[in-house]
């Protein structure tokens, strides 16, 4: 007797893009707010941003639940920490636990795109991307998610970010002032919402810096 | 992009040897709940149908509860699991009461709590097989969200399940405003329902209406909407067309 096959799947794709800049001073993080489920938009309102920690804050797109439940685990991980150390984890720091998070599930992963975004110890904008396994590496800028393949080469182009082989290493953060980078995020996220059917309806974009953190708005095409 | 292929080989580590203890697919199935957020609170609808397969098999099936004091929860899909779901519920509730504290669990808690169960019984490849729909009010904050057979879950003015994503949430996007009267909220709802009626075939035209506000849950009793089958269209069907039935 055949084994019967399951007709359903764990996964689901809801959608989103989501990118990083890292300044000298600031970091900008951004996602749209869209949720989709094949043609369908479940709610045009949702927040794919979480802040993990002080100066740490991640975005994520892929399947919402995975989602979900990887912040909370994150979060919950960062409550431990400051137990036991009584200080904030830093966004290496986190980069790291997020990276561990998802290999620990390699066989059955969070089906989760991330960006980490946030201010290393001496206050630099510092940009981490992840791949749903936990591959991971420091850039300068990043985006993931389903309009990441129209969003990358454009940053690539606007950005310049220098080769990772120079010697000696050079800064992979950019030179530009923070409402520029943040006027960049807004072009770049307009023009993917003219093409990628599941990015649009409103963008959440947060901005960290020296200052603290703050949040911004911006209307996307609805359609 | 398909991560995770359905088709598991047979030396897989992830299926066990019985997969009949596995959920595969539903037998007796309920369609769409429609909900929206309005002044005094959420208003629910769903009707009384449990399909077995194509079969309308049951027609009295109540798929909307009260939860606690302060929830009403409404679900589609296999009644056997959302029946099961209440089980889990009453006992969270039962010792939620049990405390004795003068707290109880409101919305924004059941809501977390469900959707918790229902993604780790994801995470075990033996879902329930339901889409859930949770409203109520609290301290007079409002709220409605909705959780899917994987886990997948959000809270917005309007949701609906199954067949009412597709033909109720166009309609509520259109017509839905802040401070929808109760009678206006009705309306919305029934139109919903009327056009889930003529284009679902799983509806069956007995619903019910429940309304959650400060006061408290009420469901209302059974009743049908008024359909329209006088279209010229409808008449002598097989007028122009040539056929021998």
């Amino acid at each position: 007797m055949p084994k019967e096959q399951a007709n359903w799947s764990p996964y689901d794709n809801n959608g989103g893009s989501c990118v990083a800049v890292a300044g000298a001073d600031y970091c900008v993080i951004a996602a749209d707010t869209r949720m989709s489920t094949g043609y369908n938009i479940l709610t045009r309102d949702y927040s794919k941003i979480c802040k993990l920690a002080d100066k740490c804050v991640m975005a994520s797109s892929g399947f919402q639940a995975d989602v979900k439940a990887l912040q909370k685990h994150l979060a919950a991980r960062h409550l431990i920490y400051q137990h036991q150390h009584n200080k904030q984890m830093s966004c290496p720091a986190m980069a790291q636990l997020l990276s561990n998070t998802l290999y620990y599930k390699r066989f059955f992963p969070y089906y989760s795109f991330n960006v980490l975004g946030g201010l290393d110890n001496e206050g630099k904008g510092c940009v981490f991307t992840y791949d749903a396994v936990g591959s991971y590496e420091k850039v300068g800028y990043s985006s993931q998610g389903s309009g990441s393949t129209l969003i990358m080469p454009f940053l690539d182009n606007q950005l310049k970010s220098p080769s990772p082989l120079l010697l000696p290493a050079r800064d992979a953060v950019t030179p530009l002032a923070e409402a520029e980078a943040i006027d960049l995020v807004k072009t770049v996220f307009a023009s993917a919402s003219e093409r990628d059917i599941y990015t649009g309806d409103k963008l959440e974009i947060v901005v960290i810096n020296a200052d603290g953190i703050r949040r911004e708005y911006m209307d996307l095409r609805k359609d | 992009m398909n991560f995770m292929a359905s088709k598991q080989p047979e030396n897989s580590l992830l299926s066990p040897e019985s997969d009949s203890q596995r959920t595969l697919y539903p037998y007796v199935t309920g369609t769409s709940v429609v909900a929206l957020k309005y002044k005094d609170g959420i208003l629910m609808a769903a009707d009384m149908g449990g399909s077995y397969g194509s079969t309308l098999r049951y027609k009295s099936v109540e798929r909307m509860k009260p939860i606690g004091k302060h929830s009403l929860l409404g679900a589609s899909g296999e009644i056997s699991d959302f029946q099961e779901i209440l089980r889990y519920l009453d006992e969270l509730i039962l010792y939620d009461n049990m405390w004795d504290d003068g707290n109880s669990l409101g919305p924004k808690e059941v809501h977390n709590y469900l959707t918790r169960v229902m993604y780790n019984r994801r995470n075990k490849f033996n879902p329930l097989w339901n889409s859930l729909v949770l409203g109520g009010l609290k301290n007079g904050q409002k709220y409605l969200g909705t959780v899917s057979m994987i886990g997948v879950n959000f809270e917005d003015n309007h949701v609906a399940t199954g067949f009412g994503n597709h033909l109720a949430r166009p309609i509520l996007r259109q017509e839905w405003h802040e401070n929808l009267s109760f009678e206006d909220g009705v309306r919305l709802l029934e139109k919903c329902m009327r056009v889930l009626l003529y284009r679902d075939r799983s509806a069956v035209n007995k619903l019910q209406i429940a309304k959650i506000t400060e006061d408290g849950v009420t469901i209302s009793q059974p009743y049908s909407l008024k359909t329209y089958w006088e279209f010229s269209a409808f008449e002598n069907p097989a007028q122009g067309a040539i056929g021998s039935w």
